[in-house]
């Protein structure tokens, strides 16, 4: 197999459009007359940088999925961990203008009738702090999950079972009051992120062009594993894992690494996440939302990268029109995109578009079939 | 319970009216005789005076009289609806329709008296206390040995002393064993807590409420007398220990049972899927939908029973059973000849495929039945419920533990008993071999997956006995159905079987100290771990088939 460019030309394009889009949206819609036919309107940014954010997720998705043949459907509770941390910065900027007035305590705290701060809310009122919580605690949670999974050479479906049961365990361990995360509420009502107001228009298009920023460094930082020896170790345990290990490489090792750099890269996302949205809950953590990733995945074409973003944005843009539009049938065309998608297009849009352009980019992955035979091959 | 019981269990739980008590006691020893007619014309005349003093006399008199309706007359006093004609000073029970009846009789009042003035009874709280005593005494004496337990059962929770010339009236006229037993707890706690008993039937007293064993037992026996003797207290220790010793096994029972009880639940749920990913290795996350159109079905099928055939109604959850095995398996082969057979081998690529399925199966259902819950009857031979080993378990419940070990049991013959299991366990350990010999594989694997989805939908009828019948039912399944057949072993039944019953046990012993939800969240992370050591389940396979 020859080596994987650094970029090749799709990339720089998906490099160059994000980046693009980093500068133009937010200068759209703070410089432009709202009656322009170019104004990006005040709802539509924060939407856009939400699919930005999911976007991020995706890449990290298809980093253990597509280069790794890691199918975990516990990824949102990486991401939903990122965003909880940024959600506790925000809740903390609060301050004395809750409306129980509390300057330490948020709300629901005060509600719950606690006296002071729990431990793991100290620190969370410095922005540094968050958001380094925010990669290191999905982070050590990946890392430590991982360690144990793929030393007992815990594989396939029965790793996608167990991270939909981790994710499970977290979203009703956060539907607990007591955990002091807020509950069913989880946190919401933020005012500020670094002294502006999170609804200000100028503030979201800073978030907007952060997530841009975000991606496109995402991006770069996935390509630059894919493209490294690591990368090819990665991708040779993913179709002939007990090969792999049988030429001499400890497996669970990169395994344990790529993982937990996933989930580094999901706790960003959700981090840049919460600010737009306004709100974490423990929702984010149910096992659907991680399920909905994969297959953001799916359509975009796994084991492209640029694929899986355009997946993530694609189908989450398709989710907003079908919800306004035509609210009944959006889970018919859910479903019907998982079940077309796995049956019609293995490779997603991206692998189907460069077959029907008959261009085999050595870049590209060699063929779904190596994942097929990796699925074939024995665990052990 | 009726309300004369109520009321006696609240006066002897008052504590406050010893005298009256007392009262009641001798009043009681007198009337081991029949009724006299003149001793209830005494007492009824007492209510005619209108004064306090006399109306307490008459009450303590009409308990001596005892006549039948004894009981009523004292509820119409106690809620004001006694009356009398001042004139012949005739007393005169007003019933809560209007209507009027004679207290000495309970013949219906002549109209000529129903016409004159008449005068209500007055009633203070002294009085009221009177008649709840009065009550008390009558549900010792009621003809219904139950509620003669019940009112000895009251004295024993609230062990007054003077109410022991009663009990021990009452226990010599007892001839029910279960009203005896009662009356004589009732009579060992008050000794017990008595400090001028004899120390040796002290003793035996305690012995005797030790027996008891209850939350009031324990309650009696920690709450001694300042100054008993010794032995007394000694004795009183020992019961306690007795006592804790008997409740933490009851509970350990209880929690067994209740583990047992989800258990069985987790088994229906899984039990299809340990054949559709268990014997085939097809990952179907629209198992739960199985279940979600099993539910339906039932609950079409007693529509449908409901409208037309009005006399099956009874046996409607029964019709639904072969229905919903029916419909799920129909939809199971349906997409399995859709969906599924162009995916195995690629189990990744079918477990998204079958998401979807499950996504818009949910909506179908949501789009067609509309998105609330719709209401399963229960009928009427599951409602209730029976003691086992002291725990209450309603009847439905029970029937679920009985059904998943029937579908169990079924399945296991189905599949090691005749020719269609004979085919489908060849073409899943070898395929190639399997269709050299003549066996369509194709047709094993539609009506393999048939079955797991039907036995699904089997177990959609049970659930809707215990479970919300909306389109998300089976979401709330599908993640602890996985986990039973990885943890008890993919391909082995048995494993189903064990795993489903040592997941629910476990999830019920874990609840008294976690609570629900994190003792939910203790066994989560608990079956992780389990399967990170051992990744193939409690019964692994083991040899080549482990690698195919």
């Amino acid at each position: 197999m020859s080596r994987y460019r650094f970029l090749d030309a799709a990339g720089l394009i998906f490099l160059g459009v994000v980046l693009a889009m980093a500068v133009l949206v937010p200068a759209s819609n703070l410089l432009l007359p709202p009656d322009s036919a170019l104004h990006v309107s005040d709802y539509l940014v924060p939407l856009l940088g939400k699919y930005l954010a999911f976007a991020m997720l995706a890449l990290a998705l298809d980093l253990v999925w597509g280069y790794c043949g890691i199918l975990s459907l516990g990824h949102g509770a990486f991401f939903a961990l990122g965003g909880y941390a940024m959600g506790m910065y925000l809740m903390r900027q609060i301050g004395p203008r809750g409306v129980y007035g509390n300057p330490v305590l948020p709300d629901f705290m005060v509600f719950l009738n606690w006296q002071e701060l729990p431990w793991f809310w100290l620190g969370f009122d410095q922005f540094w702090f968050a958001a380094l919580m925010a990669i290191l605690v999905p982070g050590a949670l990946a890392f430590c999950f991982g360690w144990f999974a793929f030393r007992s050479r815990v594989t396939g479906v029965y790793l996608s079972i167990i991270t939909q049961a981790m994710t499970f365990a977290l979203m009703l361990a956060f539907f607990r009051n007591d955990m002091g995360f807020g509950g069913n509420n989880g946190l919401t009502d933020f005012k500020e992120i670094l002294g502006f107001s999170v609804q200000a228009p100028e503030t979201r298009a800073a978030l907007f062009a952060a997530t841009a920023v975000a991606l496109a460094l995402s991006y770069l930082l996935c390509r630059w594993v894919v493209t490294s020896k690591l990368g090819k170790v990665v991708v040779a345990v993913r179709d002939a894992e007990s090969r792999t290990r049988f030429i001499g490489y400890r497996v669970e090792n990169y395994k344990l690494l790529v993982f937990t750099l996933s989930a580094m890269l999901a706790g960003v996302a959700g981090a840049l996440y919460v600010p737009q949205v306004g709100i974490i809950n423990p929702s984010e953590f149910a096992p659907a939302n991680s399920i909905e990733a994969v297959i953001w995945v799916a359509v975009g074409g796994r084991g492209t990268l640029l694929g899986a973003a355009l997946g993530a944005f694609l189908v989450n843009a398709g989710k907003t029109w079908f919800t306004g539009v035509l609210p009944d049938l959006w889970l018919f065309a859910l479903g019907g995109l998982f079940v077309a998608t796995t049956l019609l297009i293995p490779k997603g849009v991206v692998g189907a578009v460069t077959d029907l352009l008959g261009v085999r980019r050595k870049s590209e992955l060699p063929a779904a079939q190596s994942i097929v035979a990796a699925a074939k091959s024995p665990a052990e | 319970m009726t309300g004369q019981t109520m009321r006696s269990i609240r006066f002897f739980g008052g504590g406050r009216c010893g005298a009256l008590l007392l009262l009641l006691g001798l009043a009681l020893c007198a009337l081991a005789a029949p009724a006299r007619a003149d001793a209830l014309d005494d007492a009824l005349a007492g209510f005619t005076a209108d004064k306090y003093d006399d109306t307490e006399k008459a009450i303590a008199a009409l308990v001596a009289a005892a006549p039948p309706n004894g009981a009523e007359i004292l509820a119409a006093l106690g809620s004001g609806r006694l009356a009398y004609e001042p004139e012949s000073r005739t007393v005169l029970v007003r019933h809560a329709d209007g209507k009027l009846s004679l207290a000495r009789t309970g013949e219906p009042a002549s109209a000529e008296i129903a016409g004159k003035p008449l005068k209500t009874v007055r009633v203070n709280n002294r009085i009221r206390r009177a008649v709840e005593a009065g009550s008390g005494a009558f549900a010792l004496r009621a003809p219904d040995p139950a509620k003669r337990a019940a009112a000895a059962r009251a004295v024993f929770r609230s062990r007054e002393a003077a109410a022991l010339p009663a009990i021990e009236a009452a226990l010599a006229a007892e001839t029910d064993a279960g009203a005896r037993a009662a009356l004589e707890q009732a009579r060992a706690a008050i000794i017990v807590s008595k400090p001028d008993a004899p120390e040796a039937e002290r003793i035996a007293a305690v012995d005797a409420v030790a027996a008891a064993g209850d939350q009031d037992a324990l309650a009696i026996l920690n709450s001694l007398p300042a100054g008993s003797p010794q032995a007394v207290n000694d004795a009183a220790a020992a019961g306690i220990a007795k006592i804790e010793r008997w409740r933490s096994i009851a509970n350990l029972i209880q929690n067994l049972v209740y583990g047992v009880s989800l258990g069985s639940v987790l088994l229906l749920a899984a039990i299809g899927l340990a054949i559709t990913f268990g014997v085939m290795g097809v990952i179907n996350m629209a198992h739960g939908e199985m279940v979600m159109i099993g539910a339906y079905a039932t609950f079409l099928t007693q529509n449908l029973i409901r409208a037309h055939a009005p006399a099956l109604d009874g046996a409607s959850l029964l019709i639904a059973i072969p229905v919903a095995f029916l419909v799920a398996g129909a939809v199971g082969v349906a997409i399995e000849r859709t969906v599924i057979r162009f995916l195995y081998g690629r189990p990744l690529e079918t477990l998204l495929a079958t998401w979807g399925v499950s996504l818009i199966l949910q909506q179908a259902v949501r789009t067609l039945f509309g998105p609330s819950n719709r209401e399963v009857q229960t009928p009427d031979w599951l409602q209730g419920s029976i003691e086992i080993l002291g725990v209450s378990l309603t009847l439905n419940r029970i029937a679920i533990v009985l059904f998943a070990l029937l579908v169990f049991a079924g399945l296991q013959l189905l599949l090691r008993r005749t020719s269609l299991g004979l085919q489908v366990r060849a073409v899943t350990q070898n395929r190639r071999m399997a269709g050299s010999m003549g066996i369509r594989t194709a047709r094993i694997d539609a009506l393999t997956f048939g079955l797991g989805s039907g036995v699904a939908g089997v177990a959609g009828v049970a659930l809707s006995q215990i479970d919300n019948v909306s389109p998300n039912l089976g979401q709330g399944y599908i993640i602890d159905s996985f986990l039973v057949v990885v943890f008890g072993g993919v391909g082995n039944l048995w494993g189903t079987l064990v795993g489903a019953l040592s997941i629910g046990v476990a999830n019920k012993l874990l609840e008294p100290w976690a609570g629900a939800v994190l003792g939910k969240i203790v066994l989560l992370v608990a079956i992780i771990l389990f399967i990170q050591k051992k990744p193939r389940g409690l019964f692994a396979l083991k040899g080549r088939a482990v690698e195919a």
